[in-house]
């Protein structure tokens, strides 16, 4: 439970998306408070994961829209008709949403510290100490101020993923989109990252996590959605969801993963 | 739970008897036997004139050849390289003109011999005889005889590298596409343009796999240079040595002379191969550090020097910095 706002930072509505004749998204509504930690839970292939990447575009939209604050995901309104953003408006729209991925995705020709500095340098301009110096931050802030100069593939899974964190995080963005953070971890290692998630949930980051971790929705959770086929089945508070779930589907995914 | 607690006896190592190979050091005699056979027919066999190879060996025209050699092979692959990461990136682009444009290059100056190229390039000067800028269908701005820009050694090495070029292409659209799609998707979460993206996170890992057969298409070149006679380009290694060949009426010391130098070039590039190999492999191929593949040893090797795990943490270097 964190800290939250009633102001609306992401509006999803209407939101579908096709892969060729595949209707993989139906239809998906879903507001996000500023503040908020948003859980969606669902089996795979229910479309979670394909929704959270329409939030930053590394899925195309094919109906519906998603703004973040005030801006229109991917599009420009002019008149009511809608027009493609160009690729730098979309490369500076995701500077304001950072994301964490399944398989971490860091760059491994990069250390720990590089990889954390590079966006702030290459994309905001900012100068290197400065850089430097809130890249070891951030990743004394994930526990791993002693791995800076770690290569990726001389940590661990949990590692990397908790320095993937303070990647998305170094261009302090007002969104984190988390796309199932530990289902490539070891168990022991999950604990770890989910730590550091529960405290930026704590600092007031605005998150939409894709998950298969009950405990966490259940602990750190404002809203938790439940999503099969495409839709949203369910969404609400997550210990209600999770103590007392309304649909027959909703309940077998719960007794299955709980 | 931990076994390696400091202060515990060290555990005896196994002193297990290995298994023997005899059949490795039959086969060594006899390969050693067999060389030591041939290196003494080709002494003492006085057909390959060791004392003619010894006094061209560095002779002037000889040296200057490989000069010229090494020329052409640098200069044309420099071009075709840049060539080549053009074609690889315009191949992958959004536009189809221009992934329809890499495509013809490719098609076509890898579909046509080089030989064939070098002889059109040498007659460029008759094809084309001023090369002019102006407006299309308009007046004149500038007018140059082509002989004076596209000299032989132009023409040798626009030859060389633009043939060379289609088949770079190849191999860097190969190492572009080994590069995991997650890693583009994390560039651009990050809100990396394109450029930023192909340039700092894509290119530097896909050239872990482009070095190693660019290295075998550099040293290819090396030979493929004996071609430019046909441009015609007249001071290359293979042209000294058969001009000198020629004059002397003994074509094998010769042919020996040219063969030891593109053997003493190639070793040198194989040994500036492995440099840049190392470079690209970083963070890859490295060694990992012994944190990472047994931690239970780590922990042991902090308690025994704990300044060693401490120090190198505190030193934030630039590593990149120092690279370029």
């Amino acid at each position: 439970m964190t800290i939250t706002t009633q102001k609306p930072l992401v509006r999803i509505e209407g939101l579908h998306k096709y892969f060729g004749p595949h209707h993989v998204l139906r239809g998906i509504d879903l507001t996000v408070n500023q503040g908020e930690v948003s859980v969606v839970i669902g089996p795979s292939g229910s479309g979670k994961s394909t929704m959270l990447r329409c939030v930053n575009l590394l899925e195309t939209i094919s109906a519906g829209r998603i703004s973040v604050g005030d801006q229109l995901i991917g599009y420009r309104e002019v008149n009511g008709r809608l027009h493609d953003l160009r690729v730098k408006e979309i490369a500076a729209q995701r500077r304001e949403i950072g994301m964490v991925f399944q398989r971490f995705n860091l760059f491994p020709h990069k250390t720990a510290l590089y990889n954390v500095m590079e966006a702030p340098v290459q994309v905001k301009g900012k100068n290197k100490a400065a850089a430097k110096k809130a890249a070891l931050e951030l990743l004394d802030r994930v526990g791993l101020a002693d791995r800076a100069n770690h290569y990726p593939a001389q940590l661990s899974g949990g590692q990397q993923q908790r320095v993937a964190i303070a990647r998305a995080l170094a261009m302090e963005p007002e969104l984190m989109l988390f796309d199932e953070p530990t289902s490539a971890l070891d168990p022991e290692l999950v604990g770890d990252v989910l730590n550091v998630m529960k405290d930026l949930a704590k600092s007031g980051m605005t998150m939409i996590v894709v998950t298969h971790e009950i405990g966490f929705a259940r602990e750190v959770g404002d809203r938790l959605t439940f999503m099969d086929g495409g839709v949203v089945v369910e969404s609400g508070d997550p210990r209600e969801i999770i103590a007392n779930p309304q649909h027959a589907r909703t309940k077998e995914f719960l007794s299955r993963v709980l | 739970m931990d076994h390696h607690q400091p202060g515990h006896a060290a555990p005896v190592l196994n002193d297990a008897v290995p298994v023997r190979h005899p059949g490795r050091w039959i086969s060594a005699i006899i390969i050693v036997g067999v060389l030591a056979l041939m290196v003494q027919s080709v002494i003492t066999n006085h057909n390959f004139r060791w004392d003619v190879v010894g006094t061209y060996i560095l002779d002037v025209k000889v040296v200057q050849g490989v000069g010229w050699t090494l020329l052409l092979t640098v200069a044309s692959m420099v071009i075709a390289i840049v060539l080549a990461i053009l074609l690889a990136v315009m191949r992958q682009s959004d536009n189809p003109v221009l992934r329809y444009t890499s495509w013809v290059w490719v098609w076509f100056f890898r579909g046509t011999p080089v030989y064939t190229q070098l002889v059109f390039w040498g007659l460029i000067a008759v094809l084309y005889p001023k090369i002019s800028a102006g407006v299309p269908f308009g007046p004149e701005l500038f007018s140059v005889d082509t002989s004076t820009v596209i000299t032989a050694l132009v023409a040798a090495i626009l030859g060389l590298g633009l043939n060379e070029s289609a088949y770079l292409a190849e191999i860097f659209r190969a190492g572009l596409k080994s590069v995991d799609k997650g890693q583009t998707e994390a560039a651009e979460a990050l809100g990396m343009g394109k450029g930023k993206i192909m340039w700092r996170i894509i290119l530097p890992q896909a050239m872990r796999i482009i070095v190693p057969p660019t290295g075998n298409e550099t040293i290819g070149m090396l030979k493929t240079t004996s071609l430019v006679l046909a441009v015609p380009f007249t001071l290359d290694l293979t042209f000294a040595t058969n001009a000198l060949a020629n004059r002397i009426y003994l074509p094998v010391p010769l042919l020996i002379v040219a063969a030891i130098w593109y053997l003493v070039i190639t070793s040198l590039l194989m040994v500036g191969q492995h440099y840049i190999e190392a470079y690209y492999g970083k963070g890859v191929d490295t060694n990992l550090a012994p944190a990472v593949i047994n931690p239970a040893a780590a922990k042991a090797a902090a308690a025994v020097a704990p300044s060693a795990e401490a120090e190198p943490s505190l030193k934030m270097d630039f590593p990149e910095d120092e690279a370029k």
